[in-house]
């Protein structure tokens, strides 16, 4: 019919795809949004309707189509093929380094004795997820291995310093490396059965993977206390000098005045040396032949196999490489929250890491750890928003809604620009001139 | 002996909604090549419209037969979950046709986000369950202290899914449209060419897999009385395994696959663990689709340059 659409005058046509989209609309959110379901006094489910919210609904989303159809389109159309580019000062990363150098010391300025939430919720949270996403980006940006159990490996690092601090007494310092050796032994050891499948077979194994790992942690209740979870475990310590009011503690030796600040100011800039660290050892493994073979595989796995590169080998070292953060980043999890329990574990945290992973724009590093900061600051700010409940009502829960948001914005992300905000196509060695090629030119097979 | 009669029938209940969920499964797969990880949350969705629909049916009109409610419940949730599913392939699946190979599943997965998070949202966290209805058994063997019995709800849903599966039979083998699908399995280009509309096909794929899956929702509504928005996960996943064993892109094979995946189930929390249930289906998921990845009655996937 698009024949007969062309004849008719823009408006028009704008108007009735808006009619057929909300009339589409009222049909989809016609029984969920429409009806509301909830228990009464007497524990029966009863039915209310919310005929107002439907309409704002249906109205909003005519509105957009209107806009979509009447505006934006004609607007694009007009546009020429051009190929974005963005280059950033070369002052940016200085500057970025810097600032999460001083950021805490800015939130104590600024925050005084509240400061610990926006060094623990904010800033230590933040760093955690831009490692794990980096530590994902590894096997789902940079080699095309769906992984959605990843957070496996962030459970195993988790539970393997909650254990060995609990039963064996550790320091942290020793349990750090061992959680991400360990991870990443069960990176290798989950690896090596699902090399062999397909794209997508592989990202429903390792699903499956994760599912049993959670599970096997809720039922095996003598070693990980099942739902309840691990607590009390040791917290890190300053080479030994633990953050209590204690003679023996951290204020009292070097003569400080006790503040429960200490704890996690030193955390926070522990895991910011991680993530330096991460960072660089990420940009090295990148130009090392393995990282050119990562790159290579996600590209066309025949063509690599032709090249008589192992990718055996290379899938193994991305498996083992994600889930080596992934443990480092369980850690830390640990030692920032001295608890533990299979909840923190479930799918929707993979779901999360993955979204990030996306959202930054599969396969770069700044993109990653951009959306790490947006997404989960993101969340964090809006719990800040109190505003927003005198609006919305004392219910309102903004974190019920971000993963809303955030599976369309995932949706929306791989129909719009499947290669991510910053993320042009561009391989980390080219040969002779560096092209950045736009993903539409990709996909028509140039360049 | 009479427990395991009992957990046969129980397991091919429990199957016969796997098998309906793992159609949906399977033909998608067969057609686009795509793991619609987001399948599962469609039954969910579909559990909530029928429970919806049977609320307005017997609170507020009233409507005094069973039987006939769960009929209307039935048709208003295949239609209305079509018309979800056919908006979700319009909106998430069709503008990634030629893009990278895991594009379509990465925006299935965001969908599945999204679909549970939007019923979580939209009608809250809670389970929300109905009164236990059909309560009536038949009393097949009896003795020894303990009776095997098959209810009617079982009985209907046995029947409702047979029912269902032969006129969706006739529908894939007899029809034009089945004949389009067929056609755009083997080669989308080709059919293109002989003039099957390749975009409507597809569409109308996710359309009966979701009519299916509103059937599986509705009967897991009727048998269970609760449903919860993240009520899909599971099921999904053991109803991809379900695809999977049966040999992805084989009907039958999804039926049988369904069927031995609630049967295996059900005996395995009867006779090993009732806790560590799931961990059986999952590693069966693992276990098929490493050793067996054709399944039972699938041809073997050929890797194409």
């Amino acid at each position: 019919m698009p024949d007969a659409d062309a004849a008719r005058p823009p408006l028009l046509r704008a108007l009735r795809e808006t009619a057929l989209t909300a009339l589409l609309a009222f049909g989809l959110f016609l029984p969920l949004i429409g009806f509301n379901t909830f228990q009464n006094i007497r524990n029966e489910l009863v039915l209310e309707t919310r005929w107002r919210l439907l309409a704002a609904i249906v109205a909003l989303l005519a509105g957009l189509r209107f806009l979509h159809v009447f505006v934006v389109r004609p607007l694009v159309a007009q546009r020429t093929l051009q190929t974005p580019s963005i280059t950033l000062p070369s002052w940016t990363m200085p500057a970025v380094l810097g600032f999460v150098i001083v950021y805490p010391l800015l939130a104590m300025l600024i925050a005084g004795p509240g400061a610990g939430k926006w060094i623990d919720n904010f800033g230590i949270q933040i760093l955690i997820y831009v490692l794990l996403g980096w530590g994902l980006n590894i096997v789902v940006g940079l080699a095309g291995l769906l992984d959605l159990g990843y957070v496996a490996f962030y459970a195993i690092g988790a539970y393997t310093c909650a254990l060995l601090g609990k039963n064996f007494d550790l320091s942290f310092w020793m349990m750090l490396p061992l959680a991400g050796i360990l991870a990443a032994f069960w990176g290798v050891l989950l690896g090596f059965p699902v090399l062999r499948l397909r794209g997508d077979y592989l990202a429903v194994v390792t699903l499956a993977f994760g599912e049993i790992i959670r599970l096997v942690l809720i039922n095996w209740k003598d070693v990980t206390q099942g739902n309840a979870g691990i607590g009390g475990i040791p917290r890190p310590t300053f080479f030994g000098l633990p953050f209590n009011a204690s003679p023996e503690g951290f204020a009292a030796q070097l003569g400080l005045e006790f503040s429960p600040l200490h704890r996690p100011l030193f955390l926070y800039y522990v895991v910011l040396i991680a993530v330096v660290l991460t960072a660089i050892v990420i940009g090295r493994l990148r130009r090392l032949p393995v990282g050119r073979a990562w790159e290579a595989l996600r590209e066309d796995e025949i063509a690599c196999r032709s090249l008589g590169i192992n990718t055996t080998n290379a899938k193994l070292a991305a498996f083992a490489a994600g889930a080596f953060f992934g443990g480092l980043a369980g850690a830390f999890f640990t030692a920032r929250q001295g608890f533990i329990s299979p909840e923190s574990v479930n799918f929707s945290e993979s779901a999360l890491v993955l979204a990030i992973v996306v959202l930054g724009g599969m396969g770069s590093t700044v993109g990653v750890a951009i959306a790490a900061v947006v997404i989960i600051g993101g969340t964090e700010l809006l719990r800040e928003l109190t505003f927003l409940k005198q609006i919305f009502g004392a219910e309102f829960d903004p974190a019920q809604y971000r993963m809303l948001l955030f599976g369309f914005a995932m949706v929306l992300m791989i129909v719009w620009k499947p290669r991510g905000f910053i993320g042009t196509r561009d391989p980390t060695i080219t040969l002779r001139k560096h092209k950045a090629i736009d993903t539409t030119l990709a996909r028509e097979g140039r360049g | 002996m009479e427990v395991f009669v009992q957990q046969l029938i129980n397991g091919i209940t429990l199957g016969s909604i796997y098998g309906l969920i793992a159609i949906g499964y399977t033909m998608v797969f067969g057609i686009i090549g795509m793991v619609n990880f987001a399948h599962g949350d469609v039954f969910m969705v579909s559990a909530f419209i029928a429970l919806i629909a049977f609320l307005i049916l017997t609170t507020w009109l009233g409507v005094g037969s069973i039987v006939l409610a769960l009929l209307i419940v039935l048709i208003v949730a295949m239609l209305l979950t079509s018309l979800v599913n056919w908006a979700i392939e319009r909106v998430a699946y069709r503008p990634l046709r030629g893009s990278f190979r895991l594009a379509p599943l990465i925006s299935a997965i965001g969908m599945s986000i999204f679909l549970s998070n939007f019923v979580q949202v939209a009608q809250g966290p809670r389970n929300k369950s109905i009164p236990p209805m059909f309560n009536e058994v038949i009393t097949l063997i009896s003795g020894r202290g303990y009776d095997v019995t098959l209810s009617y709800k079982q009985l209907a849903i046995w029947l409702v899914t047979a029912v269902l599966l032969v006129a969706f039979w006739i529908l894939v083998s007899r029809t034009a449209l089945g004949r389009a699908q067929r056609a755009c399995e083997q080669d989308q280009k080709m059919a293109a060419l002989v003039g099957i509309n390749v975009d409507r096909t597809i569409a109308m794929t996710f359309v009966i897999a979701a009519a299916l899956a509103a059937v599986a929702g509705t009967l897991y509504l009727t048998i269970y009385g609760v449903v919860r928005f993240d009520d899909g996960f599971v099921p999904g996943v053991k109803a991809f395994t379900a695809a999977v064993l049966g040999g992805i892109g084989s009907l039958p094979g999804a039926v049988l696959g369904g069927l031995l995946i609630g049967i295996i189930e059900t005996m395995w929390a009867e006779y090993v663990s009732s806790a560590y249930k799931d961990v059986a289906a999952f590693s069966i998921l693992a276990i098929v689709m490493i050793f067996l990845p054709q399944g039972i009655l699938g041809r073997p996937d050929v890797e194409k340059v």
